[in-house]
C-alpha cells in the first residue's frame, strides 16, 4: 500500500481530457455543475485551489443561472434543485456568495417545497429525500432555512426512517448508505439529530465495512470507495465513526487509487 | 454508466447534410473562455447537441424537434434538460404515451441505472394512469430479474403499488425473488413494505406469525444473512416485550449456537435480547462457554459480556462497537 497521490489527483483534476471521441466524454455535460463541486473541493482539501482562476468559475457559474433562480448543470440546461446546491457550495468554497441574489435562489428552493414537506427536484416533480438535504444544506449556506416549513420537512425525512435505523429515497424505500447521507445531514443542519436512533442507525452502518476494509452500500452488496464518503461522513455527524476500522478503511482507499 | 445505443445503419447522415434541417442554424456550447472542468466531444454529439440548441432556445415544438431529442437521448440519456424538452414536446403535440412508453423501454435497456429515464417513465405513467398498472409492474419485474436488487426499478415498483394498486401477487413476488437469493436486501425491504402497507393482509400484527415461521426458516438455512435477522426484529417493532418472550426467537438463537457456526448476529441478537430483559437460561451459559476458546475471553459470570468479549474477537473489524456494546451494560451484581 502507497501514499496518496496527491500531485497526479491535482493534475487529474486540472486537465480532465479525454479521448476526444471517448464516450464517457460526452455523458458529464449536463452536469458540469457536480463535477466542479467535486473536484474544485477535492482541490481544496489538496490545499491547491488557487490553481483555479477563480474569476472564470463565478463568471461561468453566473451564467448557469435562469431567472426562476436555479441553476442549470451547464450553460443552456434547465435549472434544478441539484445543481442549485452545487452552484452555492462552490461559490462558498471561494468565499463568493455575495455574487448571487440569495433571495432570488432561496425563492426557487422554497417554490420547490411539496405540501408533505417534501421537495421536488424540479418543475417536472420528481421526490426523494436527496432533495430535502440539498434544499435543507444550500439554504443553510444562504442564511435563509427558516423560509422553508423546517417542521414539515423533517417530518417527511423521518418518515423515510426504516425500522433498520437508516433512511430510503421516499417512506417504504431501501436503506442505503446515500440516502442515509442525505437525511442525516439533513436533519443535522436542522438541528434534528436527536429523532435518529444513532446507536441502531451506527450499528447498521458500521455493518457496512466487509472484510476488505471496504465500505458497501447496503447489505451484501459490494464495497465501493464512493460510500468512504456516504458511510463516513454519516458515522462522524453521529458521532460513532470509530465503530469501524480505520485502518483497514485506507487501505482499502488507497488499494483503488489508479496511479 | 449510461451507454449508447447503436445505431441501426452506420452510415448516419449529419444533420448539416439533411433537407430537412437546412433551414437552421445549429447553435455551439458555450463554454466561456476558459471552461472549468473541460470535457472533450466527439464531432456527432456536438452537432445533435448544436441542433439541439437550436430547436430548444426557439422552443420549437414540432416531430423533428421530437426525433431529434431521441437522437440526443441516445448519445447521452443522462442529459436532462433534453428529456424536459421532450415532455413538453410529447404534450404539445399530444403523442400517443403508449408509444412513448415503448420508446423508453428500448432506452432503458442500455441505461437502466438512469435517474432521468426512471423519472420520465413514471410522467408518463401517471399520465397514462391506472391503464398502465401492469405494465409498470411488468417493467419492474423484467429490470429486477436482471439486476434484483436495483434500486430505481424497486422504488418505481413502490410508487406504482401505492399509486395504481397491484398489492395482491407482491409478497409471492418477494417470495420468488427470495428463494432464488436469501441475501436480497431490497426484497426483504419490499417484504416488509407489502406486510405493513397492503390494503389486503391487515397489517404487520395480522402478519406476524406467518412472517415469524417465514423468516426464522430463512435464519436457519443462511445464518449469516444480516437482513433475515433484521426483519425478524422489524417484526416486533414496537413490540419489544414480544420479542423478548417469543421462544421462536430464542430457540433458533440456541440451535445455532450450539452448530458453532456462522453465529455473529445469533450473538448480536441475543445481546439485544438481554439488554431487553431476556433472562438466558443454562442451556444458553453452556452454548456460550463451548464458543469461547481457552484464553482470549475473559471469564466473565455475566454472560452479555461475555458474548460481547466474544464478539470483540470474532468480528474484529467492528472491535469498537462491541467494546462499546459492552460498556453500556449494567454492572454485573
Amino acid at each position: 500500500m502507497g501514499d496518496l497521490v496527491a500531485e497526479k489527483h491535482v493534475q487529474y483534476i486540472l486537465s480532465v481530457q479525454k479521448k476526444k471521441d471517448s464516450f464517457e466524454s460526452v455523458v458529464m455535460e449536463h452536469l458540469r455543475m457536480n463535477g466542479a463541486y467535486w473536484g474544485l473541493t477535492t482541490l481544496h482539501l489538496l490545499g491547491k485551489l488557487d490553481t483555479v482562476d477563480v474569476h472564470e468559475v463565478v463568471s461561468w457559474i453566473m451564467s448557469c443561472q435562469h431567472d426562476e433562480g436555479g441553476f442549470g448543470g451547464n450553460v443552456g440546461h434547465d435549472p434544478h434543485i441539484l445543481y442549485t446546491l452545487s452552484a452555492v457550495q462552490v461559490l462558498a468554497l471561494f468565499n463568493k456568495l455575495d455574487v448571487i441574489d440569495a433571495d432570488k435562489v432561496t425563492n426557487y428552493i422554497v417554490g420547490l417545497q411539496n405540501e408533505d414537506g417534501s421537495f421536488s427536484g424540479d418543475i417536472w416533480g420528481e421526490v426523494d429525500t436527496r432533495f430535502s438535504y440539498i434544499a435543507i444544506c444550500c439554504l443553510s449556506l444562504l442564511h435563509r432555512l427558516d423560509r422553508i416549513n423546517v417542521d414539515k420537512a423533517v417530518k417527511y425525512i423521518i418518515s423515510c426512517q426504516n425500522m433498520d435505523g437508516g433512511f430510503g429515497c421516499t417512506p417504504g424505500g431501501e436503506s442505503h448508505a446515500g440516502q442515509i447521507f442525505c437525511c442525516v445531514g439533513a436533519l443535522a443542519i436542522a438541528g434534528s439529530l436527536d429523532l435518529v436512533d444513532k446507536d441502531l442507525l451506527g450499528w447498521w452502518l458500521c455493518e457496512r465495512q466487509v472484510k476488505s476494509g471496504g465500505l458497501n452500500g447496503r447489505p451484501e452488496k459490494l464495497p465501493d470507495v464512493c460510500y468512504s464518503w456516504w458511510v463516513l461522513s454519516s458515522l462522524i455527524m453521529i458521532d460513532r465513526v470509530h465503530w469501524i476500522s480505520k485502518e483497514k478503511l485506507i487501505k482499502f482507499i488507497l488499494d483503488c487509487q489508479v496511479i | 454508466m449510461a451507454g449508447k445505443i447503436e445505431d441501426e445503419s452506420n452510415d448516419r447522415v449529419p444533420l448539416r447534410l439533411r433537407p430537412e434541417w437546412s433551414d437552421v442554424t445549429p447553435i455551439p456550447q458555450n463554454n466561456g473562455p476558459n471552461p472549468v472542468v473541460p470535457i472533450n466531444y466527439s464531432e456527432e454529439f456536438s452537432e445533435v447537441m448544436d441542433y439541439f440548441r437550436a430547436v430548444y432556445f426557439a422552443n420549437e415544438l414540432s416531430s423533428r424537434a421530437l426525433s431529434l431529442t431521441a437522437e440526443a437521448i441516445s448519445l447521452n440519456a443522462g442529459n436532462y434538460t433534453v428529456w424536459h424538452f421532450r415532455r413538453s414536446l410529447l404534450e404539445s403535440l399530444k403523442v400517443d404515451l403508449h408509444v412513448e412508453r415503448e420508446f423508453v423501454e428500448r432506452v432503458a435497456s442500455g441505461n437502466s441505472k438512469n435517474y432521468q429515464i426512471w423519472h420520465h417513465r413514471r410522467w408518463v405513467a401517471e399520465k397514462l394512469g391506472l391503464e398502465a398498472r401492469n405494465s409498470e409492474l411488468e417493467f419492474t419485474k423484467k429490470i429486477l430479474s436482471i439486476d434484483a436488487k436495483h434500486y430505481h426499478a424497486w422504488s418505481h415498483r413502490q410508487w406504482v403499488l401505492q399509486t395504481l394498486g397491484g398489492w395482491e401477487d407482491e409478497l409471492n413476488y418477494c417470495s420468488e425473488l427470495l428463494a432464488e437469493d436469501i441475501f436480497n436486501n431490497s426484497a426483504w425491504n419490499q417484504r416488509y413494505f407489502v406486510i405493513t402497507r397492503s390494503p389486503f393482509l391487515g397489517g404487520i400484527k395480522a402478519m406476524r406469525e406467518s412472517e415469524v415461521l417465514y423468516t426464522i426458516e430463512a435464519i436457519i438455512s443462511y445464518p449469516e444473512n444480516e437482513s433475515s435477522w433484521r426483519y425478524l426484529r422489524g417484526l416486533y417493532k414496537d413490540e419489544a416485550t414480544l420479542y423478548v418472550n417469543d421462544t421462536q426467537v430464542s430457540s433458533v438463537c440456541l440451535k445455532i449456537l450450539r452448530t458453532k457456526s456462522n453465529y455473529l448476529f445469533v450473538l448480536s441478537t441475543l445481546l439485544d435480547l438481554i439488554c431487553l430483559g431476556y433472562q438466558p437460561n443454562e442451556d444458553f451459559r453452556d452454548a456460550i462457554e463451548a464458543l469461547r476458546t481457552s484464553d482470549n475471553e475473559e471469564q466473565d459470570s455475566d454472560i452479555a459480556r461475555t458474548i460481547c468479549s466474544i464478539l470483540e474477537q470474532v468480528d474484529p473489524i467492528r472491535v469498537n462497537y462491541w467494546v462499546w456494546r459492552k460498556s453500556r451494560l449494567p454492572q454485573a451484581a
